[in-house]
């Protein structure tokens, strides 16, 4: 393909075509951000359900149904692609890189977590949604549902293959891609923290794919890992999917950490405090997560040993938390804090995530777990670090590099008023679910009686909940009216690392010339030891680009296709299974033997780009 | 950005140079010394189950040792883990090997029938 050809592309083919690691990022977010909005409305259905005793709001089917796919969607379909859009457009701007390592595998990714994604919801209107928890507990999940946990299973087996393939691919661009000078330890926390949380996907995910493989051969090939009249063990499944779990909800919270570092030390104009500090810390936090999923079954009866070792280490990873929790205090100490919303969101976050490690090393404490587990003090846990960590890193992740990825700033008016409701929301929220766990309300009902003493908390608990709702509409309004404010400049924050060095909007090609890093936080050190310009690393000359490519949605319609003559095997439609996995395997044939070298961007439009901004 | 056109599936061309030749007999004979060994493993794992001498209790853990070093050989030396540029390969595989045994370890401590 040619220069002149790979312009001209219609905008919808151009986008399902795309190689870009830009706009592949961009449709993560937007994908993800339509995600969270449906989890966020199961969610507010659910809370009107609590809202009064006995409430016949939703039946109780409906409310299981509403409650695994909240989770499950919350985080594999958004917490997740979200942080992906974000490293995605990100990472390789922050090591000077012009792409991903394998474009193809990232767009490949994107199109099989979308696809899976797409699968678990048809789930609603054929036959109901899974109701077996997030978690599809055996034999719940294996004897006792319907289609709706074949669709669990298949779509998360396809979007797990898409998040396996994104984890790989920021490993490989992370380790081999970062421009001339740029040492491992002078790579950006943000870029740091996805690559510990590339490394935990890539040793975390095959749990899951096996846990779900094991799964999909009980209910469709009437396997016995799990049925206990023939000798199988339910335990395995809980042990395989923990295995997993764990490790999953680091690689949650390591990005948002990550970008926290990146928003305290932009907005306190300092240096971050202790860097080789919280590299070591995110490094030891990634390991120790590994050795804790046990946590979750400390009721199952593995013995008080077992329990105590598994309590101890659990308690170990506050340790490195603790010590993250203090690099960010001393970064900001002494420092020039401006309150921007980015800024307020890492602020807000300090308490909250606190208070959920608090929590946390509660639970931890596997006596008195059994008085805790699975009841609404769970729920307050998790909720804090999920919300008040990797929800609020999200949000603010997005005012911090929204001028970056869209060329304008949200408004900051409107973004304060969204911030301060959300927060205040979340608080309301969970805050009294703790004393509703503590006085024994269950998690997992539709319902409670009335004379109980959880009505006032219950009913405090919904209004917390509309308020997020509300706040959430705030800040997709402010997307929209914030459009007008074009920004030109490419670095509106004063920013350190090099994805402000590049004008705005960003080109194509990322950096006409990849830059020399000559220290941590690059950009800072040139503005302050350099003339405030990047050296260049090379001389201005044509640039090679990938071209884009159809077949990753193809191969994922493939699989999305035989999924359905998976699911529906029984009516004889396994021809559709068949069918659809030779178009994937069709399409990834076509791939190998198509030859296919790229085109170049010559070096007149790259100079055209510069004079123009 | 300079060296693009060069097909790297080209044949290589002329002679190696005297640097080469040496490394390359280095390594024919540190390939042929392991060989001998790793066949010389296989055939006391296959002794140690064949002969009755030696108790099963000791035989299992003896070739799962056996078997080991010679997944450990066959990464180095034949699959040329040792050379210099691996260093990620090699962090990669051993955080693998790090996070894996105590997993499957402490499953198979937690699912069997003594509780601990
Ligand atoms: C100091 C850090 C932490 C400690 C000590 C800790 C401890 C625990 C324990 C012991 C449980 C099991 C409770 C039970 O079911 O009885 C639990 C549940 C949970 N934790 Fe944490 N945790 C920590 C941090 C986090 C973080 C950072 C996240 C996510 C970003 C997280 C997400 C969850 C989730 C999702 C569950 C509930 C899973 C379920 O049953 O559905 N935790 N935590
Ligand atoms: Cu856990």
């Amino acid at each position: 393909m040619s220069y002149a050809k790979a312009q001209s592309k219609s905008a919808v083919w151009d986008w399902l075509t795309t190689v870009d690691h830009k706009k592949i990022g961009i449709m993560y977010l937007v994908a993800g951000a339509f995600f969270f909005a449906l989890g966020g409305f199961e969610a507010i259905l659910m809370r009107i359900q609590l809202m009064f005793p006995e409430a016949s709001f939703l039946p109780a089917q409906t409310f299981n149904e509403l409650l695994t796919m909240h989770g499950t969607t919350m985080i594999f379909l958004a917490a997740m692609p979200i942080l992906f859009g974000l490293m995605n457009y990100i990472v390789p701007l922050q090591i000077g890189a012009r792409d991903v390592a394998f474009p193809f595998l990232n767009s490949l990714g994107f199109w099989l977590f979308l696809f899976g994604g797409i699968l678990l919801n048809l789930s609603w209107f054929f036959g109901g949604a899974p109701d077996a928890g997030w978690t599809a507990y055996v034999p719940l999940s294996s004897e006792y549902s319907g289609t709706g946990i074949d669709y669990y299973v298949l779509g998360l087996q396809i979007s797990g293959a898409g998040t396996l393939i994104g984890g790989i691919n920021f490993l490989v661009t992370i380790i081999n891609m970062r421009a001339p000078g740029m040492s491992m330890m002078r790579m950006p926390l943000f870029t740091w923290s996805t690559f510990v949380a590339s490394t935990l996907i890539l040793f975390a995910f095959p749990a899951l794919t096996i846990g779900l493989l094991l799964l999909m051969l009980e209910r469709i090939f009437g396997a016995t890992y799990f049925a206990v009249h023939a000798g199988g063990n339910v335990v395995i499944w809980q042990h395989l999917f923990w295995i997993f779990g764990h490790p999953e909800v680091y690689i949650l919270i390591l990005p948002a950490f990550g970008i926290f570092s990146e928003i305290i030390s932009t907005f306190s104009k300092k240096r971050l405090f202790g860097y080789s500090a919280m590299v070591f810390a995110t490094l030891l936090i990634g390991f120790l997560g590994f050795m804790v999923w046990a946590h979750h079954m400390f009721t199952v009866g593995m013995g008080p040993i077992a329990n105590s070792i598994f309590a101890v280490a659990t308690m170990a990873i506050a340790v490195p938390t603790g010590i993250k929790i203090f690099n960010w205090l001393f970064t900001m100490m002494g420092g020039r804090i401006q309150f921007t919303t980015a800024n307020l969101f890492a602020l807000g976050f300090i308490p909250s995530f606190v208070m959920g490690g608090v929590t946390g090393v509660m639970l931890a404490t596997s006596a008195a777990n059994y008085q805790f587990h699975d009841t609404y003090f769970v729920v307050a846990h998790f909720h804090y670090v999920i919300i008040g960590g990797v929800v609020l890193g999200i949000f603010g992740g997005a005012f911090y590099w929204w001028p970056r990825m869209f060329g304008y700033k949200l408004d900051e008016k409107l973004g304060k008023i969204f911030f301060w409701m959300f927060l205040f929301g979340f608080h309301l929220t969970f805050f009294v679910q703790h004393f509703l766990g503590l006085m024994g309300m269950p998690r997992r009902v539709a319902s409670y009686l009335d004379g109980q003493g959880l009505n006032d908390m219950n009913f405090i608990s919904t209004i917390g909940a509309f308020l997020m709702g509300v706040a959430f509409i705030i800040f997709v309004v402010n997307i929209f009216v914030s459009m007008k404010n074009r920004e030109t400049s490419g670095d509106p924050w004063d920013g350190r690392t090099l994805e402000w060095t590049i004008p705005s909007p960003t080109p194509e090609y990322n950096f006409a010339q990849t830059p020399l890093v000559r220290d941590v936080d690059a950009y800072w050190h040139e503005k302050y030891e350099g003339d405030g310009k990047m050296k260049a690393a090379e001389p201005l000359g044509d640039i090679h680009m990938p071209n884009g490519s159809i077949l990753p949605v193809i191969i994922s319609i493939g699989l999305f296709i035989s999924s359905f003559g998976f699911i529906y095997r029984e009516h004889g439609v396994i021809w559709v299974a068949i069918l659809g996995l030779a178009i994937t395997f069709g399409a990834m044939f076509v791939r190998s033997i198509k030859e296919d070298h790229g085109y170049h961007i010559p070096v007149e439009e790259i100079k055209n780009d510069k004079g123009g901004k | 950005m300079a060296q693009h056109g060069i097909d790297p599936t080209a044949p290589l061309t002329g002679e190696p140079t005297k640097k080469t030749k040496r490394k390359l007999a280095k390594e024919l004979r540190t390939q042929l010394i392991s060989f001998t060994f790793m066949i010389f493993l296989t055939t006391i794992a296959f002794i140690s189950i064949a002969s009755d001498a030696i108790p099963t209790g000791f035989a299992i853990p003896f070739i799962l040792l056996l078997a080991c070093i010679q997944v450990v050989l066959q990464l180095y030396v034949f699959m040329h883990l040792n050379e210099r540029g691996n260093g990620w390969q090699n962090a990669m595989i051993w955080t693998g090997v790090l996070i894996a045994i105590p997993t499957v370890a402490s499953l198979m401590l937690l699912l069997g029938i003594v509780k601990f």
